[in-house]
C-alpha cells in the first residue's frame, strides 16, 4: 500500500490507509484469500510524486508484492503508472479522478466524469440556472476535469461565464471571489483540491459570495463541511459513490464496524470506502483465478465482465473494457448547519465513457490517459 | 467608477496585508540577526493553533490571536536558547538547523494533534460597493498590518529595548563591552520574530484551513518580500509590500491567480537584478 500519511493530501488519505487495513483483517481472521493470509507491506508515500516512483519501485522489485493499492493525487498517479507498466506489476488506485486512464495494469475504483459530473451538472443546471463558472486547480486533475464540465454545459444548452485554473498552495481567494461575482454565474463548479484551497470556501462566505456549488472533490474526500465552521459550505452540491452519512443499514454496519477498529477516525470518506472494496475485490478476483495472483489470470476473470461486490454504496462491479467501476452516485447537499441531505441517488451507474470512445482492454492495452478531446484513437 | 478605484485598492490592501504580516517576523530575524528563518512557517501554524484552539475554548478573538502571538514568541524564545544561539555567524547552518526545526515542528503537529483542526469562522460580515461584496474582516487586516508596522517602527526607534538591539546589530562587541547583555537582546529579538509570526498566523487562522503544513502557504510569499525588501524591516518591507502587491493585485485582477504568481515572480527577479540589496539597500545607500 502507497499512500499518503504525512503532508498536504493526508487529512484525505489516512482514512484510504484505514480502509485497507480494516478490510486485510477482515479478510485475514475469515480465513484470507484461498486459504492464504493476506500480509500488508505499508510504505508512506508523503503527499510526493518522487516517493511514489521510489516506493513503487520497491514494492514491485524488492518486496515482490502481488498487488498494490496506490495513490491519491492524479500527479501521484500518472508518476507511478509507467513504473508499473514497466515492471509488470498490478496497481489498484482508489480515488475518484478526471478519468481516462485505458491501462491493463491499472484499475480504477473510484468515481470518473461520466459518473460524477453527467449526473450533477445537468441537475444543478436545471434547478439554478444554465450560467456556469468553474474553478479548479492547475493540473492534470483540474484541467481535464473542467473540460469535461464545459462539454457537459453546452450539451445542456448553458453558458460558461468564465473559468479560472489556480496554482495548487494558493490559499488567498479576494480577486477570485471578485471575479466571480463581476460574471455572476448561476452555479459555480469548484474543483479545488489540496487544503491550501479549501480556504477558499470560508474566504468566499465572508466575502458574502453565496452561488450555488457543485464539485466532484469536496465533502466526500476532504470533509470539509465536518472541519469549516458553517455555514461555510452551505448550498454546495457533491456527488459521490459515498460518505459516512448515507443512512441505510449497510452503510451503518460499515461504519459501527470501522470505528470499533478506528475509534478516532474523524471521517470516513469515498476514497476510504473505495479503498476497502478494492482489497475484497481484489480477493474475488484471486478466488476466482483459483488462488492465482498473476495478473493474466485475473484480467481473465475480470474479461468475464462480472466480477462485482457488494459494498456499503451498494453493488459495484468491474467494466472489462476500462477496468473502472460501477458506482451508486449520491447527489449530498450541505445544509445551512453543514448537515448533508441526498436530494437524489443515481444507481449503478457505468464508466461507459472510456469504452464507447474506443477504448478496450480486453483487445490491446494502449497504457494511455485519454480526454474528451483527446480520445482514444479510431482503429 | 468607484466601484472598480475601490475594487482594485481592496484587491491592492489584501495583497499588501498578506505580504506585509507574511513577512514582518521573519525580517526582524533576518535583518537584527542575520539567521535565515526556514522554521517561519511553522510559527505562524503555532500561531493559527493557538488562536483556534483558544477562541473555541470561549476568548474574543482579538485576545486569542494576542495569545497566539505571545505562545509562538515563547517557543521561539525557547528555540533560540536551545538551537540557533550556537550557530551565530553561521547563517548556511542556521538554514539547515531551522529546516530541520520546521520538519520536526510540521509531522509533530501531524502526529500529536491529526491532520486538521475544525477551524473557525471570519468575523464582521460584509460591505458591499457597486454589486460586490467585501469581506469587512480583510479591511482589518490590512489595517492590522500598517498597525504592525507602526509600532515596530515604535518599538525599535523610541525604546529601551529598541537602542539597545540597533547597537547590539551593529557593533556587537562594542554593546557588550558597554554593558549590554547582548545574548538576551538576541533571545528578545528572535522571540519577537516569532512572536510576529504568531500574529499572523491568529490573524489568517479565520480564513484558512487549519492543518500542520499550513505554514508552508505563507512562505513562498514572506521570503520574497525580504528579499525585495531587504535587510530593512522598515525600508524593506513596507515599500517591497506596496511594490508586490500591486504587481500581484493587477496581474491577478487581470489574468487570475496563475498569472498574479508569475508577475510577482517576474518583480522579484527584476528588483534583485537591479537592487542586489534590495530596496532598503538602495535607499540606505542613497541617504548616506
Amino acid at each position: 500500500m502507497l499512500e499518503d500519511q504525512s503532508g498536504d493530501f493526508a487529512l484525505a488519505t489516512i482514512g484510504k490507509v484505514h480502509g485497507i487495513q480494516l478490510a486485510t483483517d477482515e479478510i485475514n481472521a475469515a480465513g484470507g484469500i484461498a486459504g492464504r493470509k493476506l500480509e500488508l507491506v505499508i510504505y508512506d508515500t508523503q503527499s510526493d510524486n518522487t516517493r511514489y516512483q521510489e516506493f513503487m519501485r520497491r514494492v514491485l522489485q524488492r518486496d515482490k508484492v502481488d498487488a498494490v493499492f496506490a495513490g491519491f493525487s492524479s500527479a501521484s498517479r500518472e508518476a507511478y503508472r509507467p513504473i508499473v507498466d514497466q515492471l509488470n506489476g498490478l496497481a489498484f488506485y482508489n480515488n475518484q479522478y478526471e478519468g481516462g486512464v485505458c491501462d491493463a495494469h491499472m484499475i480504477v475504483t473510484g468515481a470518473v466524469p461520466e459518473q460524477q459530473f453527467s449526473t450533477l451538472i445537468p441537475w444543478m443546471m436545471e434547478k439554478f440556472g444554465k450560467k456556469v463558472y468553474t474553478i479548479a486547480a492547475d493540473y492534470n486533475f483540474g484541467q481535464i476535469s473542467a473540460e469535461w464540465v464545459r462539454n457537459i454545459v453546452k450539451e445542456n444548452g448553458g453558458t460558461m461565464v468564465g473559468e479560472e485554473f489556480i496554482p495548487l498552495g494558493v490559499s488567498q481567494f479576494s480577486s477570485t471571489i471578485q471575479n466571480i461575482q463581476k460574471a455572476k454565474p448561476d452555479v459555480l463548479v469548484t474543483l479545488l483540491v489540496g487544503t491550501a484551497q479549501a480556504s477558499y470556501y470560508e474566504q468566499a462566505a465572508a466575502a458574502n459570495l453565496h452561488v450555488p456549488m457543485g464539485s466532484s472533490v469536496n465533502v466526500g474526500q476532504g470533509y470539509e463541511h465536518k472541519r469549516f465552521k458553517p455555514p461555510s459550505l452551505a448550498n454546495m452540491y457533491v456527488t459521490t459513490n459515498w460518505i459516512e452519512e448515507v443512512d441505510d443499514p449497510k452503510s451503518k454496519a460499515f461504519i459501527a464496524k470501522w470505528h470499533a477498529k478506528f475509534p478516532n477516525e474523524p471521517y470516513i470518506n469515498q476514497e476510504a470506502e473505495n479503498s476497502y472494496l478494492a482489497v475484497y475485490l481484489y480477493k474475488e478476483m484471486v478466488e476466482r483465478a483459483g488462488g492465482s495472483t498473476k495478473r493474466d489470470d485475473l484480467r481473465a476473470v475480470i474479461a468475464k465482465g462480472d466480477v462485482c461486490f457488494d459494498a456499503p454504496e451498494g453493488k459495484v462491479c468491474i467494466d472489462p473494457k476500462s477496468q473502472h467501476m460501477s458506482h451508486t452516485i449520491y447527489l449530498a447537499k450541505v445544509g445551512e448547519d453543514h448537515s448533508i441531505s441526498f436530494p437524489k441517488v443515481w444507481e449503478n451507474i457505468k464508466p461507459y465513457w472510456l469504452g464507447d470512445a474506443g477504448c478496450d482492454l480486453t483487445k490491446s492495452n494502449p497504457n494511455a490517459q485519454y480526454t474528451p478531446s483527446n480520445p482514444p484513437p479510431k482503429s | 467608477m468607484f466601484d472598480a478605484v475601490f475594487g482594485f485598492l481592496y484587491q491592492f490592501g489584501d495583497a499588501f496585508a498578506f505580504l506585509v504580516l507574511c513577512a514582518t517576523g521573519l525580517a526582524v530575524i533576518f535583518g537584527m540577526m542575520w539567521v535565515i528563518n526556514l522554521a517561519h512557517g511553522e510559527f505562524i501554524m503555532c500561531g493559527a493553533y493557538v488562536t483556534v484552539t483558544a477562541a473555541r475554548a470561549g476568548l474574543p478573538l482579538a485576545l486569542a490571536i494576542l495569545c497566539g502571538a505571545v505562545v509562538a514568541g515563547l517557543v521561539g524564545i525557547l528555540v533560540e536558547r536551545l538551537v540557533i544561539r550556537h550557530l551565530y555567524g553561521r547563517p548556511l547552518d542556521t538554514i539547515v538547523a531551522t529546516w530541520g526545526i520546521s520538519l520536526i515542528a510540521a509531522q509533530g503537529t501531524l502526529i500529536v494533534l491529526g491532520p486538521g483542526l475544525p477551524g473557525i469562522s471570519t468575523p464582521l460580515g460584509s460591505i458591499s460597493a457597486g454589486g460586490l461584496s467585501y469581506s469587512v474582516y480583510r479591511l482589518v487586516l490590512m489595517a492590522t498590518a500598517l498597525a504592525i508596522l507602526a509600532a515596530l517602527y515604535l518599538v525599535f526607534n523610541r525604546t529601551r529595548f529598541g537602542i539597545l538591539a540597533r547597537a547590539t546589530i551593529q557593533v556587537p562587541h562594542m554593546a557588550e563591552a558597554l554593558g549590554v547583555d547582548t545574548r538576551l537582546i538576541y533571545s528578545l529579538t528572535f522571540g519577537l520574530g516569532a512572536a510576529l509570526a504568531g500574529a499572523t498566523g491568529g490573524l489568517y487562522a479565520p480564513t484558512m484551513t487549519m492543518v500542520p503544513t499550513m505554514g508552508a502557504q505563507f512562505i513562498m510569499e514572506a521570503f520574497v518580500t525580504v528579499v525585495v525588501g531587504g535587510a530593512d524591516v522598515f525600508l524593506g518591507t513596507a515599500p517591497a509590500g506596496a511594490v508586490l502587491g500591486l504587481v500581484k493585485a493587477a496581474m491577478t485582477s487581470w489574468q487570475g491567480q496563475l498569472f498574479g504568481q508569475i508577475g510577482l515572480l517576474i518583480a522579484v527577479i527584476v528588483v534583485i537584478r537591479v537592487l542586489p540589496r534590495g530596496i532598503s539597500g538602495f535607499l540606505l545607500r542613497e541617504r548616506s
